[in-house]
Protein backbone atom coordinates (compact mmCIF):
# COMPACT_ATOMS: atom_id res chain seq x y z
CA UNK A 1 0.00 0.00 0.00
CA UNK A 2 1.47 3.32 -1.05
CA UNK A 3 1.66 6.29 1.31
CA UNK A 4 0.04 9.62 0.54
CA UNK A 5 1.56 11.38 -2.43
CA UNK A 6 3.85 14.31 -1.66
CA UNK A 7 3.14 15.65 -5.13
CA UNK A 8 -0.16 15.09 -6.92
CA UNK A 9 -0.80 16.63 -10.32
CA UNK A 10 -4.25 16.07 -11.78
CA UNK A 11 -5.51 16.92 -15.26
CA UNK A 12 -2.92 19.60 -15.91
CA UNK A 13 -3.26 21.73 -19.03
CA UNK A 14 -0.86 24.39 -20.24
CA UNK A 15 -0.63 26.04 -23.61
CA UNK A 16 1.25 28.93 -25.16
CA UNK A 17 -1.02 30.56 -27.70
CA UNK A 18 -2.20 27.77 -29.95
CA UNK A 19 0.56 25.42 -28.87
CA UNK A 20 -0.79 22.95 -26.33
CA UNK A 21 2.19 21.75 -24.30
CA UNK A 22 0.44 19.81 -21.53
CA UNK A 23 -2.91 18.10 -22.15
CA UNK A 24 -4.45 16.27 -19.23
CA UNK A 25 -1.15 15.44 -17.57
CA UNK A 26 -1.22 13.47 -14.31
CA UNK A 27 1.54 12.56 -11.89
CA UNK A 28 1.89 11.31 -8.34
CA UNK A 29 5.11 11.23 -6.37
CA UNK A 30 5.03 9.16 -3.19
CA UNK A 31 7.10 9.60 -0.07
CA UNK A 32 10.65 8.28 -0.33
CA UNK A 33 10.40 7.29 -3.97
CA UNK A 34 12.52 8.21 -6.98
CA UNK A 35 10.18 8.99 -9.84
CA UNK A 36 11.73 9.55 -13.25
CA UNK A 37 9.86 11.58 -15.81
CA UNK A 38 11.13 11.00 -19.32
CA UNK A 39 10.18 12.88 -22.41
CA UNK A 40 11.62 14.21 -25.63
CA UNK A 41 13.05 17.72 -25.82
CA UNK A 42 10.21 20.19 -26.04
CA UNK A 43 7.68 17.71 -24.69
CA UNK A 44 6.79 19.99 -21.79
CA UNK A 45 8.87 18.53 -18.95
CA UNK A 46 10.32 21.87 -17.92
CA UNK A 47 6.94 23.57 -18.27
CA UNK A 48 5.47 20.94 -15.98
CA UNK A 49 8.06 21.47 -13.25
CA UNK A 50 7.76 25.24 -13.56
CA UNK A 51 4.02 24.87 -12.96
CA UNK A 52 4.79 22.52 -10.09
CA UNK A 53 6.90 25.06 -8.19
CA UNK A 54 4.70 28.00 -9.07
CA UNK A 55 7.08 29.66 -11.54
CA UNK A 56 4.37 29.32 -14.17
CA UNK A 57 0.62 29.25 -13.88
CA UNK A 58 -1.25 26.27 -15.31
CA UNK A 59 -4.30 26.87 -17.49
CA UNK A 60 -6.30 24.08 -15.88
CA UNK A 61 -5.88 21.27 -13.40
CA UNK A 62 -4.66 21.09 -9.86
CA UNK A 63 -1.26 20.68 -8.31
CA UNK A 64 -0.90 19.61 -4.72
CA UNK A 65 2.49 19.67 -3.03
CA UNK A 66 2.67 18.22 0.48
CA UNK A 67 -1.12 18.37 0.54
CA UNK A 68 -1.35 22.05 -0.41
CA UNK A 69 -2.96 23.26 -3.60
CA UNK A 70 -0.32 25.66 -4.92
CA UNK A 71 -2.77 27.73 -6.97
CA UNK A 72 -4.60 28.68 -3.77
CA UNK A 73 -1.56 29.68 -1.75
CA UNK A 74 -0.66 33.29 -0.96
CA UNK A 75 2.84 34.41 -1.94
CA UNK A 76 4.24 34.02 1.59
CA UNK A 77 2.66 30.54 1.91
CA UNK A 78 4.10 29.56 -1.46
CA UNK A 79 7.55 30.83 -0.41
CA UNK A 80 7.26 28.80 2.79
CA UNK A 81 6.29 25.68 0.82
CA UNK A 82 9.18 26.23 -1.60
CA UNK A 83 11.66 25.90 1.26
CA UNK A 84 10.53 22.27 1.52
CA UNK A 85 11.41 21.64 -2.12
CA UNK A 86 14.99 21.42 -3.33
CA UNK A 87 15.47 22.22 -7.00
CA UNK A 88 18.49 21.27 -9.07
CA UNK A 89 18.49 23.29 -12.27
CA UNK A 90 19.82 21.93 -15.53
CA UNK A 91 22.42 24.68 -15.78
CA UNK A 92 23.13 24.59 -12.01
CA UNK A 93 21.96 28.24 -11.69
CA UNK A 94 24.56 29.15 -9.08
CA UNK A 95 24.61 32.87 -8.26
CA UNK A 96 27.71 33.84 -10.18
CA UNK A 97 28.45 37.01 -8.22
CA UNK A 98 28.67 35.02 -4.98
CA UNK A 99 31.25 32.54 -3.70
CA UNK A 100 30.31 28.92 -3.08
CA UNK A 101 29.97 29.75 0.63
CA UNK A 102 27.60 32.66 -0.09
CA UNK A 103 25.59 30.53 -2.51
CA UNK A 104 25.01 27.96 0.21
CA UNK A 105 24.42 30.52 2.94
CA UNK A 106 21.84 32.38 0.85
CA UNK A 107 18.82 30.11 1.59
CA UNK A 108 19.97 29.56 5.17
CA UNK A 109 20.14 33.27 5.96
CA UNK A 110 16.71 33.87 4.46
CA UNK A 111 14.83 30.98 6.01
CA UNK A 112 16.50 30.01 9.26
CA UNK A 113 17.77 31.84 12.29
CA UNK A 114 21.02 30.02 12.86
CA UNK A 115 24.07 31.46 14.55
CA UNK A 116 27.11 32.21 12.39
CA UNK A 117 28.79 29.09 13.76
CA UNK A 118 25.82 26.87 12.96
CA UNK A 119 25.54 28.37 9.45
CA UNK A 120 29.22 27.64 8.85
CA UNK A 121 28.74 24.06 10.07
CA UNK A 122 25.74 23.50 7.80
CA UNK A 123 27.60 24.88 4.79
CA UNK A 124 30.59 22.65 5.48
CA UNK A 125 28.33 19.63 6.00
CA UNK A 126 26.52 20.29 2.71
CA UNK A 127 29.84 20.60 0.88
CA UNK A 128 31.14 17.41 2.50
CA UNK A 129 27.97 15.61 1.36
CA UNK A 130 28.79 16.42 -2.25
CA UNK A 131 32.51 15.74 -1.80
CA UNK A 132 33.72 19.28 -2.41
CA UNK A 133 34.81 20.68 0.97
CA UNK A 134 37.74 22.65 -0.50
CA UNK A 135 35.70 24.77 -2.86
CA UNK A 136 34.08 26.90 -0.14
CA UNK A 137 35.77 30.18 -1.08
CA UNK A 138 35.82 29.71 -4.85
CA UNK A 139 33.60 31.50 -7.33
CA UNK A 140 31.25 29.37 -9.49
CA UNK A 141 33.20 30.40 -12.62
CA UNK A 142 36.27 28.68 -11.18
CA UNK A 143 34.50 25.31 -11.02
CA UNK A 144 33.96 22.67 -13.72
CA UNK A 145 30.44 21.84 -14.94
CA UNK A 146 30.30 18.71 -12.77
CA UNK A 147 31.50 20.59 -9.70
CA UNK A 148 28.93 23.32 -10.29
CA UNK A 149 26.20 20.68 -10.47
CA UNK A 150 27.39 19.23 -7.13
CA UNK A 151 27.45 22.64 -5.47
CA UNK A 152 23.96 23.33 -6.84
CA UNK A 153 22.89 20.01 -5.31
CA UNK A 154 24.44 21.01 -1.99
CA UNK A 155 22.50 24.29 -2.14
CA UNK A 156 19.27 22.45 -2.97
CA UNK A 157 19.81 20.23 0.06
CA UNK A 158 20.90 22.78 2.60
CA UNK A 159 17.40 23.43 4.00
CA UNK A 160 16.83 19.67 4.27
CA UNK A 161 13.89 19.61 1.84
CA UNK A 162 11.31 16.84 1.76
CA UNK A 163 11.21 16.78 -2.03
CA UNK A 164 14.00 17.27 -4.54
CA UNK A 165 13.33 18.04 -8.17
CA UNK A 166 16.18 17.32 -10.54
CA UNK A 167 15.93 18.96 -13.95
CA UNK A 168 18.16 17.00 -16.35
CA UNK A 169 20.83 16.33 -13.68
CA UNK A 170 23.28 14.62 -16.03
CA UNK A 171 22.80 16.64 -19.20
CA UNK A 172 25.99 18.17 -20.56
CA UNK A 173 28.25 16.08 -18.34
CA UNK A 174 30.77 13.45 -19.43
CA UNK A 175 29.76 9.82 -18.65
CA UNK A 176 32.06 9.51 -15.63
CA UNK A 177 30.87 12.75 -14.02
CA UNK A 178 27.27 11.84 -14.88
CA UNK A 179 27.72 8.53 -13.05
CA UNK A 180 29.19 10.36 -10.04
CA UNK A 181 26.18 12.68 -9.95
CA UNK A 182 23.80 9.72 -10.11
CA UNK A 183 25.62 8.00 -7.22
CA UNK A 184 25.48 11.23 -5.27
CA UNK A 185 21.73 11.50 -5.86
CA UNK A 186 21.27 7.93 -4.62
CA UNK A 187 23.37 8.55 -1.51
CA UNK A 188 21.42 11.69 -0.73
CA UNK A 189 18.13 9.86 -1.13
CA UNK A 190 19.35 7.19 1.29
CA UNK A 191 20.74 9.66 3.81
CA UNK A 192 17.83 12.13 3.91
CA UNK A 193 14.95 9.87 2.75
CA UNK A 194 13.80 12.55 0.35
CA UNK A 195 11.25 12.03 -2.41
CA UNK A 196 12.80 12.76 -5.78
CA UNK A 197 11.30 13.77 -9.08
CA UNK A 198 13.92 13.39 -11.77
CA UNK A 199 13.39 14.89 -15.19
CA UNK A 200 15.74 13.30 -17.67
CA UNK A 201 16.17 11.75 -21.06
CA UNK A 202 19.28 9.88 -19.95
CA UNK A 203 18.24 6.20 -20.08
CA UNK A 204 21.21 5.09 -17.95
CA UNK A 205 20.29 7.59 -15.26
CA UNK A 206 16.67 6.40 -15.34
CA UNK A 207 17.70 2.74 -15.15
CA UNK A 208 19.94 3.21 -12.12
CA UNK A 209 17.90 5.62 -10.09
CA UNK A 210 14.20 5.10 -10.80
CA UNK A 211 11.71 3.25 -8.63
CA UNK A 212 9.01 4.21 -11.07
CA UNK A 213 8.86 6.04 -14.39
CA UNK A 214 6.40 8.16 -16.31
CA UNK A 215 6.78 8.83 -20.01
CA UNK A 216 5.60 12.23 -21.15
CA UNK A 217 4.40 12.13 -24.72
CA UNK A 218 2.17 14.52 -26.63
CA UNK A 219 1.57 16.48 -23.45
CA UNK A 220 0.20 13.46 -21.57
CA UNK A 221 1.47 10.90 -19.11
CA UNK A 222 1.60 8.33 -21.87
CA UNK A 223 2.93 5.37 -19.91
CA UNK A 224 3.83 4.51 -16.34
CA UNK A 225 5.69 1.64 -14.73
CA UNK A 226 9.10 0.51 -13.57
CA UNK A 227 12.12 0.72 -15.84
CA UNK A 228 12.05 -2.95 -16.81
CA UNK A 229 8.38 -2.90 -17.80
CA UNK A 230 8.76 0.17 -19.95
CA UNK A 231 12.09 -0.83 -21.48
CA UNK A 232 10.61 -4.14 -22.63
CA UNK A 233 7.34 -2.66 -23.88
CA UNK A 234 6.24 -3.56 -27.39
CA UNK A 235 4.65 -0.14 -27.97
CA UNK A 236 6.78 1.55 -30.68
CA UNK A 237 6.31 4.98 -29.08
CA UNK A 238 7.67 3.67 -25.77
CA UNK A 239 10.41 1.68 -27.47
CA UNK A 240 11.66 4.87 -29.11
CA UNK A 241 12.68 6.20 -25.70
CA UNK A 242 14.97 3.27 -24.96
CA UNK A 243 16.78 2.94 -28.30
CA UNK B 1 27.55 50.99 -7.92
CA UNK B 2 28.33 54.53 -6.77
CA UNK B 3 31.94 54.18 -5.68
CA UNK B 4 32.83 52.26 -8.83
CA UNK B 5 31.49 55.13 -10.94
CA UNK B 6 33.30 57.81 -8.96
CA UNK B 7 36.49 57.82 -11.05
CA UNK B 8 34.56 57.89 -14.33
CA UNK B 9 32.34 60.70 -13.10
CA UNK B 10 35.30 62.68 -11.75
CA UNK B 11 37.34 62.36 -14.96
CA UNK B 12 34.30 63.26 -17.08
CA UNK B 13 33.47 66.24 -14.85
CA UNK B 14 37.04 67.49 -14.85
CA UNK B 15 37.35 67.33 -18.65
CA UNK B 16 33.90 68.90 -19.00
CA UNK B 17 35.05 71.86 -16.89
CA UNK B 18 38.31 72.20 -18.84
CA UNK B 19 36.72 72.00 -22.28
CA UNK B 20 33.73 74.18 -21.46
CA UNK B 21 36.00 76.93 -20.14
CA UNK B 22 38.48 76.65 -23.03
CA UNK B 23 35.67 76.84 -25.59
CA UNK B 24 33.85 79.74 -23.94
CA UNK B 25 36.92 81.88 -23.19
CA UNK B 26 37.59 83.32 -26.68
CA UNK B 27 33.97 84.44 -27.13
CA UNK B 28 33.79 86.04 -23.70
CA UNK B 29 37.16 87.72 -24.32
CA UNK B 30 35.81 89.14 -27.57
CA UNK B 31 32.95 90.81 -25.71
CA UNK B 32 35.12 91.82 -22.77
CA UNK B 33 33.04 89.62 -20.50
CA UNK B 34 35.68 87.15 -19.36
CA UNK B 35 35.10 88.15 -15.71
CA UNK B 36 31.68 86.51 -16.02
CA UNK B 37 33.33 83.19 -16.69
CA UNK B 38 32.96 81.67 -13.15
CA UNK B 39 29.30 82.62 -12.85
CA UNK B 40 28.44 81.50 -16.38
CA UNK B 41 30.26 78.17 -16.05
CA UNK B 42 28.92 77.42 -12.56
CA UNK B 43 25.28 78.17 -13.43
CA UNK B 44 25.48 76.15 -16.67
CA UNK B 45 27.14 73.19 -15.00
CA UNK B 46 25.08 73.09 -11.83
CA UNK B 47 21.71 73.75 -13.44
CA UNK B 48 21.92 71.70 -16.58
CA UNK B 49 25.11 70.32 -18.10
CA UNK B 50 26.43 68.56 -14.99
CA UNK B 51 23.26 66.60 -14.10
CA UNK B 52 22.51 65.63 -17.70
CA UNK B 53 26.05 64.64 -18.74
CA UNK B 54 26.70 62.71 -15.52
CA UNK B 55 23.31 61.01 -15.69
CA UNK B 56 24.08 59.97 -19.28
CA UNK B 57 27.50 58.65 -18.23
CA UNK B 58 25.80 56.72 -15.40
CA UNK B 59 23.13 55.40 -17.78
CA UNK B 60 25.98 53.88 -19.79
CA UNK B 61 27.92 52.67 -16.78
CA UNK B 62 25.21 51.66 -14.29
CA UNK B 63 22.14 51.09 -16.49
CA UNK B 64 23.96 48.76 -18.85
CA UNK B 65 25.59 46.93 -15.97
CA UNK B 66 22.23 46.35 -14.23
CA UNK B 67 20.63 45.28 -17.52
CA UNK B 68 23.43 42.84 -18.32
CA UNK B 69 23.66 41.45 -14.78
CA UNK B 70 19.94 40.80 -14.36
CA UNK B 71 19.67 39.63 -17.97
CA UNK B 72 22.37 37.03 -17.48
CA UNK B 73 20.79 35.97 -14.17
CA UNK B 74 17.49 35.56 -15.99
CA UNK B 75 18.82 33.45 -18.87
CA UNK B 76 20.92 31.24 -16.60
CA UNK B 77 17.87 30.61 -14.37
CA UNK B 78 19.48 32.28 -11.33
CA UNK B 79 16.36 34.40 -10.83
CA UNK B 80 14.20 31.25 -11.00
CA UNK B 81 16.55 29.58 -8.51
CA UNK B 82 16.10 32.51 -6.15
CA UNK B 83 12.32 32.37 -6.49
CA UNK B 84 12.24 28.60 -6.00
CA UNK B 85 14.33 28.97 -2.84
CA UNK B 86 11.50 31.07 -1.39
CA UNK B 87 13.14 34.48 -1.85
CA UNK B 88 11.33 37.25 -3.66
CA UNK B 89 13.81 38.14 -6.45
CA UNK B 90 11.99 41.38 -7.20
CA UNK B 91 12.59 42.65 -3.69
CA UNK B 92 16.12 41.27 -3.49
CA UNK B 93 17.42 42.24 -6.93
CA UNK B 94 15.23 45.02 -8.30
CA UNK B 95 14.24 47.16 -5.32
CA UNK B 96 17.80 47.29 -3.98
CA UNK B 97 19.25 48.35 -7.34
CA UNK B 98 16.65 51.04 -7.97
CA UNK B 99 17.15 52.42 -4.46
CA UNK B 100 20.92 52.41 -4.88
CA UNK B 101 20.73 54.20 -8.24
CA UNK B 102 18.24 56.76 -6.89
CA UNK B 103 20.39 57.55 -3.87
CA UNK B 104 23.78 57.49 -5.59
CA UNK B 105 23.12 59.62 -8.64
CA UNK B 106 22.61 62.93 -6.76
CA UNK B 107 25.88 62.32 -4.89
CA UNK B 108 27.72 61.52 -8.11
CA UNK B 109 26.31 64.64 -9.76
CA UNK B 110 27.42 66.83 -6.85
CA UNK B 111 30.92 65.32 -7.04
CA UNK B 112 30.96 65.66 -10.85
CA UNK B 113 29.82 69.30 -10.70
CA UNK B 114 32.45 70.16 -8.12
CA UNK B 115 35.25 68.50 -10.10
CA UNK B 116 34.05 70.27 -13.27
CA UNK B 117 34.34 73.61 -11.45
CA UNK B 118 37.85 72.69 -10.34
CA UNK B 119 38.72 71.98 -14.00
CA UNK B 120 37.27 75.29 -15.04
CA UNK B 121 39.12 77.11 -12.23
CA UNK B 122 42.35 75.48 -13.33
CA UNK B 123 42.00 76.86 -16.87
CA UNK B 124 41.11 80.31 -15.54
CA UNK B 125 44.12 80.12 -13.24
CA UNK B 126 46.47 79.22 -16.08
CA UNK B 127 45.02 81.41 -18.83
CA UNK B 128 43.48 84.30 -16.93
CA UNK B 129 45.62 84.45 -13.82
CA UNK B 130 42.52 84.11 -11.65
CA UNK B 131 43.23 82.55 -8.25
CA UNK B 132 41.20 79.53 -7.09
CA UNK B 133 39.89 81.55 -4.14
CA UNK B 134 38.65 84.36 -6.35
CA UNK B 135 37.16 81.90 -8.85
CA UNK B 136 35.21 80.02 -6.18
CA UNK B 137 34.15 83.24 -4.46
CA UNK B 138 32.53 84.31 -7.73
CA UNK B 139 31.01 80.86 -8.18
CA UNK B 140 29.32 80.97 -4.76
CA UNK B 141 28.16 84.52 -5.37
CA UNK B 142 26.56 83.54 -8.65
CA UNK B 143 24.88 80.36 -7.47
CA UNK B 144 21.56 80.61 -5.65
CA UNK B 145 19.43 78.14 -3.79
CA UNK B 146 17.04 78.11 -6.75
CA UNK B 147 19.88 76.83 -8.95
CA UNK B 148 20.84 74.00 -6.62
CA UNK B 149 17.50 72.67 -5.40
CA UNK B 150 15.69 71.82 -8.68
CA UNK B 151 18.94 70.50 -10.17
CA UNK B 152 19.44 68.16 -7.21
CA UNK B 153 15.83 67.04 -7.09
CA UNK B 154 15.82 66.06 -10.74
CA UNK B 155 18.91 63.89 -10.25
CA UNK B 156 16.88 61.66 -7.90
CA UNK B 157 14.45 61.09 -10.76
CA UNK B 158 17.35 60.50 -13.17
CA UNK B 159 18.77 57.88 -10.79
CA UNK B 160 15.36 56.25 -10.39
CA UNK B 161 14.96 56.10 -14.19
CA UNK B 162 18.42 54.54 -14.66
CA UNK B 163 17.72 51.86 -12.04
CA UNK B 164 14.17 51.19 -13.19
CA UNK B 165 14.91 50.84 -16.90
CA UNK B 166 18.06 48.76 -16.30
CA UNK B 167 16.15 46.39 -14.01
CA UNK B 168 13.12 46.19 -16.31
CA UNK B 169 15.18 45.40 -19.39
CA UNK B 170 17.39 42.89 -17.57
CA UNK B 171 14.55 41.19 -15.70
CA UNK B 172 12.58 40.71 -18.90
CA UNK B 173 15.43 39.66 -21.16
CA UNK B 174 14.84 36.57 -23.29
CA UNK B 175 16.50 34.45 -25.95
CA UNK B 176 19.79 33.50 -24.30
CA UNK B 177 23.03 35.43 -24.39
CA UNK B 178 21.94 37.51 -27.38
CA UNK B 179 19.03 38.68 -25.22
CA UNK B 180 21.47 39.80 -22.51
CA UNK B 181 23.34 42.04 -24.97
CA UNK B 182 20.07 43.39 -26.27
CA UNK B 183 18.80 44.08 -22.73
CA UNK B 184 21.97 45.94 -21.83
CA UNK B 185 21.95 47.94 -25.04
CA UNK B 186 18.28 48.86 -24.94
CA UNK B 187 18.61 49.82 -21.25
CA UNK B 188 21.17 52.48 -22.22
CA UNK B 189 19.27 53.70 -25.28
CA UNK B 190 15.90 53.89 -23.54
CA UNK B 191 17.33 55.48 -20.38
CA UNK B 192 19.19 58.13 -22.39
CA UNK B 193 15.99 59.10 -24.15
CA UNK B 194 14.06 59.07 -20.89
CA UNK B 195 16.66 61.31 -19.22
CA UNK B 196 16.15 64.05 -21.82
CA UNK B 197 12.37 63.81 -21.43
CA UNK B 198 12.67 63.96 -17.63
CA UNK B 199 15.08 66.88 -17.94
CA UNK B 200 12.63 68.78 -20.12
CA UNK B 201 9.81 68.13 -17.61
CA UNK B 202 12.03 69.24 -14.72
CA UNK B 203 13.07 72.44 -16.50
CA UNK B 204 9.46 73.13 -17.46
CA UNK B 205 8.24 72.71 -13.87
CA UNK B 206 11.13 74.78 -12.49
CA UNK B 207 10.29 77.52 -14.95
CA UNK B 208 6.66 77.56 -13.76
CA UNK B 209 7.73 77.86 -10.11
CA UNK B 210 10.59 80.33 -10.37
CA UNK B 211 9.75 82.50 -13.34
Amino acid sequence: MKSNPVIAINHLYKSFGKLEVLKDFNLKLFEGENLVLMGKSGSGKSVMIKCLVGLMEADKGDIKVLGKDISKLKQNELDELRTKIGFLFQGSALYDSMTVRQNLEFPLRRHSHNTEKKTEELVKEALANVGLPDTIDLMPAELSGGMQRRIALARALILKPKIIIYDEPTTGLDPITAKEIILLMMNIQKKYATSSLIITHDVDCARVISNRMILLLEGKDYAEGNFKDLATSKDPKIKAFFK
Amino acid sequence: MGNKSLLLVSVTGFILGLVFTLQSRPTLLEFGAVSWMPSMISISIVREIGPVIIALICAGRIGSSIGAELGSMKVTEQIDAMEVSGTNPFRFLVVTRILAATCMLPILVIVGDFVALIGSALIENIKGDVSFTLYFNQVFEALEFTDLLPATIKTFFFGFAIGLVGCFKGYNSKKGTAGVGKASNSAVVFTSMLLFILDFIAVFITDIFYN
